[in-house]
């Protein structure tokens, strides 16, 4: 018995000298620098109040889009809300990845994806816990599971609380869910996103994003903390949700306007996202002439790493900003 | 004594095992899982089929050509931007330049769908309906015939496979990674911003197999361009797999549309 331990333990140790792992799993651990190579608008100074192309939207996720204006965020009570876990893939922050093991096995009991400034850490447990009832609260972490398949880290998030998909008010419900497949590729991490939402979706919205490994991120882990206070008094203690009325939108044509893009992709109908849609709008498009705001989303100029000499509209004034 | 004796033994012998166990495994590791098999026959993930582009991101971009000077999302340099500013679709159409936003680099981005075969043992094939492309992802160790750049390019392609835990259960799986370069320079987006012909252009496609049963290809794309991007393009883009190419619909390069 003695024996066969010590035999066991040296396999072990000369397993870990040759550089064999003991789990077929692939490390993600480290911090995690955002490309911002697409949707950069959306992720970094945010959307147009109502652009909701490339949602596949329910007419009530459509409906309770139109009706959201920003102003809801200067009530006290909704200043410090955060977005739900799968808006890491919709924002615009690094990650910071790490495992949590069993003191006893080592194993990995729990993959923790970073909080960003309005979102909740993500725990994924590994240990094969099981899954809370469904009437058990909802939060901003939700509750989820990871499995490896392959060297894809597969993980799928239930019991999320009431939230947005995107800054400009589309929803998400707390019937939600989401499923991400993180894959690593030397030091390029990509999570594909595919959400579901039997209210608000009329079918999978599939989202996925890349970060770089760069270990001087230093990503904070946590989120800072948030002190609401009042902004608009003439909102406080009203009981009073600024909104707008159905049909009342001022800026649901704001894009036809500013890019001649079809209404009903602004407005998110589910065949919009497919290519057969190129054919109804072949004869209508018309591409406009020149670009007017935010048409450069590269690395902030004048900081590190941008290239000089460059000149670009690089904010709604329609202003060239030069290096 | 004989004790120790035997266990030492024992010890040397499990190490030399490992030793080569480990050895075997780490050239396993990106070859297919042997050197006599064919690259089809090593397959680790099936990405024959009809998929499509489901436009989800960047639609603005990607579904309708933008505006002239409409960067947004892209890293350009100083240089990149002047050759963009310089974007002319009626002299590119003149000139019978209108497939370069069809160039491999632009090419997965656009919405189109993509039929993938295998021509033979060791080259994947990737054809497009929009702009009626073909892609040719070489396996092996195939050598790129030299010559004037193509809008494709040359691919060199190569399984990577998980790596087995100790004690544990087989590992599945894998990815494709295709090395693209020689490449005449084209548009990296429909409205002219152009990368050169040094661009080296590296693809990970992985297999994504949801539980309500649809199959997801994920091509993340790292273009670098050193002379046109600050930085590598990083976009991962993704397609859903179809049950037929019942919807294939061929067409051909247009410079404005």
């Amino acid at each position: 018995m003695r024996n066969t331990l010590i035999r066991v333990a040296s396999a072990a140790f000369l397993a870990g000298l040759i550089g064999i792992p003991a789990n077929a799993e692939v490390d993600l651990n480290g911090n995690w620098q955002s490309r911002q190579h697409e949707d950069w608008i959306e992720r970094g100074p945010g959307p147009d109040p109502v652009d909701y192309t490339g949602l596949p939207l329910s007419p009530e996720g459509r409906a309770k889009a139109l009706s959201y204006t920003a102003a809801q965020l200067g009530m006290s009570e909704r200043q410090c809300l955060y977005y739900v876990p799968h808006y890491v893939v919709f924002g615009p922050q690094g990650v910071k990845i790490w495992s949590e093991h069993d003191h006893v096995t080592g194993r990995i009991i729990a993959w923790k994806i970073s909080a960003a400034v309005d979102r909740d850490i993500i725990t994924v447990w590994m240990d094969g816990r099981p899954r809370p009832g469904r009437n058990e609260p909802h939060t901003f972490a939700g509750f989820t599971t990871g499995k490896w398949e392959g060297d894809m880290l597969t993980t799928y998030t239930t019991h999320i609380k009431e939230g947005y998909d995107r800054r400009n008010g589309v929803p998400s419900s707390d019937q939600a869910t989401a499923t991400m497949h993180i894959m690593r590729h030397g030091d390029l991490l990509t999570i594909m996103a595919v959400i579901t939402d039997p209210v608000y979706l009329t079918e999978p919205h599939v989202v996925d994003r890349t970060w770089v490994l760069d270990p001087r991120a230093n990503t904070p882990p946590t989120s800072a903390a948030c002190f609401p206070f009042v902004e608009l008094p003439n909102l406080d203690g009203t009981a009073k949700v600024p909104h707008h009325l159905p049909g009342k939108n001022p800026d649901v044509a704001e894009l036809v306007k500013l890019h001649n893009l079809p209404q009903d992709a602004i407005l998110g109908f589910p065949e919009t996202i497919y290519p057969e849609y190129r054919k109804k709008i072949k004869d209508t498009y018309v591409r406009p002439e020149q670009c007017k705001r935010y048409c450069c989303g590269w690395v902030a100029l004048g900081g590190p790493g941008s290239s000089p000499g460059l000149s670009c509209i690089t904010n709604g004034s329609g202003r060239v900003f030069d290096q | 004594m004989k004790n120790g004796r035997s266990w030492l033994r024992g010890f040397l012998m499990e190490a030399a095992a490992l030793m080569v166990l480990g050895s075997v495994h780490l050239f396993a590791q990106g070859r297919g899982g042997g050197a006599a098999q064919t690259a089809k026959a090593a397959a680790p993930i099936d990405l024959t089929g009809y998929w499509v582009a489901v436009i989800s991101e960047d639609w603005r971009w990607r579904m309708v050509t933008p505006a002239k000077g409409d960067y947004a999302s892209i890293p350009l340099t100083k240089d990149g931007k002047a050759l963009a500013d310089t974007w002319d679709p009626a002299k590119d159409t003149s000139e019978g330049e209108q497939c370069r936003s069809y160039a491999a680099p632009g090419l997965m981005r656009l919405p189109a769908r993509f039929h993938l075969t295998w021509q033979d043992d060791n080259t994947l094939r990737v054809d497009s309906d929009l702009g009626m492309q073909t892609r040719l992802f070489h396996f092996g160790n195939w050598k790129s015939p030299g010559g004037a750049a193509t809008w494709q390019g040359d691919s060199v392609a190569r399984w990577e496979m998980p790596r087995a835990g100790f004690g544990a259960a087989p590992a599945t799986g894998g990815s494709l990674t295709v090395n693209t370069t020689n490449i005449k320079p084209g548009y990296m987006r429909k409205n002219g911003v152009m990368f050169s012909a040094n661009a080296k252009l590296t693809e990970y496609f992985d297999l994504v197999r949801e539980e309500g049963g649809d199959i997801w290809l994920v091509d993340t794309v790292v273009l670098d361009d050193p002379k046109n991007l600050q930085v590598p393009w990083t976009t991962p883009i993704h397609y859903k797999k179809e049950a037929d190419g019942s919807k294939w619909d061929p067409t051909p390069c247009s410079a404005t549309w």
